[in-house]
C-alpha cells in the first residue's frame, strides 16, 4: 500500500470512527486541571526514564479518580484508532517534548491494544523531531515518527473562521485521535505556548498567525473539527519550564520542574499553564505577561468560542 | 525590410502562436502554479540559509527585521511573517537566496508594464513567500508557503543572467510573489544584470522600508507597484498590512526618478467605490504627477475571496473615467481582452500611439518615445 492509498483508507475509517466517538461522549469535560510534580524525575534536563511512566500514571489517577490509569487510555482509544501524538520540538533537546514521556504514552497505548502500526509521533518538521531526540520512522513502520514536511498537507485551502491554511494530512487523513503533548513555556509573541498553540504545527503557514499575540488565530485553529475535536488526551510536559525568552531554549530562564499537567478542557489547561508561568516569572522578578505586553488573550477568546473555561475561580486545580 | 517596430510585432505574434508554455519548455521549467501535495514534496526539504540584510539584534537572541514595515520580531529558530527569513541563534537568514521556485519568459505587458520596453519579453522569476496575505491572491500557492513546501531551483544570480542571455531577453522581472522578501537575491541579480546591460525590474506591493528601498534603487530600472486600495480598512482586512507605507514607497520612487507604473485590482464592493477612486486618482496626480501609468485590472475570484463576482467591465470603465478626469494621462484597463483601454493614447492629440491586443503590440503612431502625429513626448523607457 503506498502512502496515498494508506491515507485514503484511513480517511474513511477516521470519519466513521469520529462519528461513533461523538455519540459515545466518553468522558464529561470538566473544568479540572491536575498537576503532578516530582523534581526527581528530571535533572539538568535529563529525564529519569524509569520514573516517568509512574509519574504519568499518578497524573492520570489524580485527574480521573481511577485506580488503574490504563483505564483512561482504554476509555479513549480503541484498537481501530490511528493515534497521532503531537509533540513540540522547535527547541532542540531542551524545552521540547521529552522523548521519555512520549515513550511512556506509546507503551500505554500499546497496552490497551492500539497497534504500534497505528501510532504516529509527529510535528511540523523532521529536523525539529530529530533535533529533539526522536528517531524518524516512516509511516509503514510500527510507531511512525515524521514531520509534516514528509507527511504533507492537503491540496485544498481550509477556510475556518480567521484561518486560511492547508491542513496537515496527519490531522485530516491519518489520525482518528490525537494526544497533545506540548511543553510549558513562555512565548515571545503570543505570551505562552501550551496546548492550543501546539497545533500551529498542523498548518502550512503558522508564520501568518503570530499577529495580535495569536488572537484569535490560536483559538480559531483549535476549534477546527479536525483538530480540537480529535484531541482525546492532553499532557503538558512541564518537566522543564521556561518563563522567559521562549520559544527557543534559554538556559537562564529554564528550570527543572518535574511537572506534568492534564485536563480535558483545553482552555482551562492553557489558563492554568499560563498561571504557572506567571508564578515562575514572579519568582524571578519578571513583569507579568500583561505588563510585558504579551498577555495570551487568545485563551479568553477560546473560552468565548465555547472551547472551555478560562475562569480561574471555577477551574478545579488538583496538585500532587 | 521590416521596421524595428514591425519586427517586434512579428516576434510577439510568434510567441502568441507558440504559447507561453513553449518559452517555458525551453528552460525545462515547471508550470507556474502547482498544488502542494504530499506526493510532490521532497522527502526532507532542503533549506539554504544565506545572511539576511536589515535587522537589529535584541536580547535573548531575538531579532527585529527592518526590511519591511511589518518589523517582525523573531525569536531564535522562528521565522518572520513572510516565512522565508529565519532567526538562527540570533543571526538572521534568508532561506530563498538563489532558490527560485518558478522562472518564465513572459511578455513585459503581462507584468503589466506598458511604458517599459513594450513588445519585448522579460525573464521572470520568483521565490516562495510574501510579506502580506491578500485574501484575493492569484498566486497564493507559492506566495503563502514556506521554502520547504515547494521545490526550488539552484539558481545563483550568475545562472539567472545566463538563462536570460540564452533566451535573448534584455530584462529580468522579480514577480509573481513578493520580491521584497527575496531582497538580497533581487539586489545581487541587479548588480550582475547591470554589468551585462540587462535591465532589472521589481513587481511589488511596495511594502518595504525606506533604507532598503533606497539602497535597492541603483540596481533597478523600473518598478510596478500594486496599490491594492486607497483605505487603511481594506489594507488591514484584506491585505493584512497598512496603506501608508505603500504610498510612501510610491513617493520615494518618483522622487528618485524611477520609472514606476501602478496597478489597481478593482474588487467589486471592496475597493470600487467612486469616492475612493477619486481620492486615489487625485492623490496620484498631486503626489506622483500625471504621467504615472495607472492600470485598473479586473478581479477574478481566487484564494479566500471566491464568493465575489469578477469585476463588471462598466466598473472598470468608470474607474478609468474618474482617473482621467483627475488629470492622469495614461489610464489602462487590464484583464479584459480586446478592451480599447489597453492602447496608449497621446495625451496631446488623442491618437493611439501604441496599440495592444492581448500581448500583441503595434507601434502605430510612435517614434523614438514620441507621438508621430504631434511630437508629444510619451514618458517611459523605450530602449
Ligand atoms: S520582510 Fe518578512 S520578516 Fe522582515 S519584517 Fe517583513 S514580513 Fe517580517
Amino acid at each position: 500500500m503506498d502512502r496515498r492509498q494508506f491515507f485514503r483508507t484511513t480517511a474513511v475509517a477516521a470519519g466513521a470512527l469520529a462519528l461513533s466517538r461523538d455519540l459515545e461522549a466518553i468522558t464529561p469535560v470538566l473544568p479540572r486541571v491536575s498537576m503532578v510534580k516530582d523534581p526527581g524525575v528530571i535533572s539538568n534536563g535529563k529525564v529519569n526514564a524509569a520514573l516517568i511512566g509512574a509519574h504519568l500514571d499518578r497524573l492520570l489517577a489524580l485527574q480521573h479518580d481511577v485506580v488503574d490509569p490504563l483505564e483512561v487510555f482504554r476509555q479513549r482509544f480503541s484498537p481501530k484508532d490511528r493515534v497521532g501524538i503531537k509533540v513540540n520540538c522547535l527547541s532542540g533537546r531542551r524545552m521540547s517534548t521529552h522523548v521519555e514521556l512520549v515513550d511512556a504514552l506509546v507503551q500505554r497505548l500499546i497496552k490497551v491494544g492500539v497497534p504500534p502500526q497505528n501510532i504516529l509521533i509527529w510535528d511540523r518538521l523532521n529536523t525539529d523531531l530529530r533535533q529533539a531526540g526522536f528517531k524518524l520512522q516512516p509511516l509503514e513502520k510500527p510507531v511512525a515518527c515524521a514531520g509534516c514536511d514528509t507527511l504533507g498537507y492537503e491540496k485544498e485551502l481550509t477556510l475556518h473562521r480567521s484561518i486560511g491554511s492547508l491542513l496537515a494530512l496527519a490531522v485530516t487523513r491519518y489520525c482518528t485521535a490525537l494526544i497533545n503533548v506540548p511543553v510549558l513555556k513562555d512565548h515571545g509573541i503570543v505570551g505562552v505556548t501550551l496546548g492550543m498553540k501546539n497545533f500551529f504545527g498542523a498548518i502550512h503557514n503558522p508564520n501568518k498567525y503570530h499577529l495580535d499575540h495569536g488572537d484569535p488565530y490560536v483559538a480559531d485553529l483549535y476549534s477546527h473539527p479536525d483538530i480540537g475535536s480529535k484531541v482525546r488526551l492532553t499532557i503538558v510536559d512541564a518537566l522543564e519550564a521556561q518563563c522567559e525568552g521562549g520559544p527557543p531554549f534559554q538556559p537562564n530562564w529554564c528550570q527543572d520542574l518535574g511537572g506534568l499537567l492534564t485536563s480535558d478542557d483545553p482552555v482551562a489547561c492553557d489558563r492554568i499553564g499560563w498561571a504557572k508561568i506567571e508564578e515562575l516569572r514572579q519568582k524571578k522578578g519578571l513583569p507579568s505577561l500583561k505588563e510585558a505586553e504579551r498577555e495570551p488573550t487568545y485563551i479568553h477568546t477560546a473560552a468565548l468560542l465555547g472551547l472551555g473555561s478560562d475562569d480561574i475561580k471555577t477551574i478545579e486545580v488538583r496538585e500532587a | 525590410m521590416a521596421s524595428p517596430e514591425k519586427r517586434r510585432v512579428n516576434r510577439r505574434q510568434f510567441l502568441i502562436s507558440a504559447g507561453a508554455t513553449c518559452a517555458m519548455a525551453q528552460l525545462s521549467l515547471p508550470s507556474l502554479i502547482r498544488n502542494t501535495q504530499a506526493a510532490e514534496m521532497l522527502p526532507e526539504a532542503e533549506i539554504y540559509p544565506y545572511p539576511a540584510l536589515y535587522y537589529d539584534k535584541q536580547p535573548n537572541k531575538r531579532i527585529k527585521c527592518t526590511l519591511c514595515p511589518r518589523g517582525c520580531q523573531v525569536d531564535d529558530q522562528e521565522r518572520g511573517y513572510c516565512g522565508v527569513r529565519e532567526n538562527r541563534g540570533g543571526e538572521y537568514f534568508t532561506l530563498v537566496y538563489g532558490r527560485p521556485c518558478t522562472m518564465h519568459v513572459d511578455p513585459v505587458e503581462k507584468k503589466p508594464l506598458f511604458h517599459f520596453l513594450p513588445g519585448t519579453d522579460i525573464f521572470s522569476l520568483a521565490t516562495v513567500g510574501c510579506n502580506v496575505n491578500c485574501k484575493f491572491c492569484q498566486n497564493w500557492q507559492i506566495s503563502q508557503i514556506r521554502p520547504e513546501q515547494e521545490k526550488s531551483y539552484d539558481a545563483p544570480p550568475e545562472k539567472i543572467i545566463e538563462l536570460t542571455q540564452e533566451n535573448g531577453v534584455k530584462a529580468i522581472a522579480h514577480t509573481y510573489t513578493e520580491p521584497v522578501v527575496f531582497y538580497e537575491y533581487v539586489k545581487a541579480i541587479g548588480l550582475a544584470a547591470h554589468k551585462e546591460k540587462i535591465k532589472n525590474v521589481l513587481i511589488s506591493n511596495g511594502y518595504i522600508q525606506e533604507k532598503p528601498l533606497l539602497e535597492l534603487l541603483p540596481h533597478l530600472d523600473a518598478v510596478k507597484i500594486d496599490l491594492k486600495a486607497f483605505t487603511e480598512k481594506f489594507y488591514q482586512e484584506l491585505v493584512v498590512a497598512e496603506l501608508k507605507p505603500v504610498l510612501e514607497t510610491l513617493k520615494r520612487l518618483i522622487k528618485a526618478g524611477m520609472w514606476t507604473e501602478i496597478v489597481y485590482l478593482v474588487i467589486p464592493t471592496q475597493n470600487d467605490n467612486e469616492v475612493e477612486l477619486k481620492e486615489m486618482s487625485r492623490w496620484i496626480f498631486g503626489e506622483l504627477g500625471p504621467d504615472v501609468p495607472l492600470h485598473f485590472t479586473r478581479f477574478h475570484p481566487e484564494y479566500m475571496l471566491k464568493t465575489l463576482p469578477p469585476t463588471p467591465v462598466p466598473t472598470l470603465d468608470r474607474a478609468r473615467e474618474i482617473a482621467q478626469q483627475a488629470g492622469l494621462h495614461f489610464v489602462y484597463i487590464g484583464n479584459v481582452p480586446g478592451n480599447a483601454a489597453e492602447h496608449t493614447f497621446c495625451p496631446s492629440c488623442g491618437k493611439v500611439v501604441i496599440r495592444r491586443q492581448g500581448f500583441q503590440v503595434i507601434f502605430e503612431n510612435f517614434n523614438q518615445g514620441k507621438c508621430r502625429s504631434c511630437g508629444y513626448r510619451i514618458p517611459g523607457i523605450w530602449a
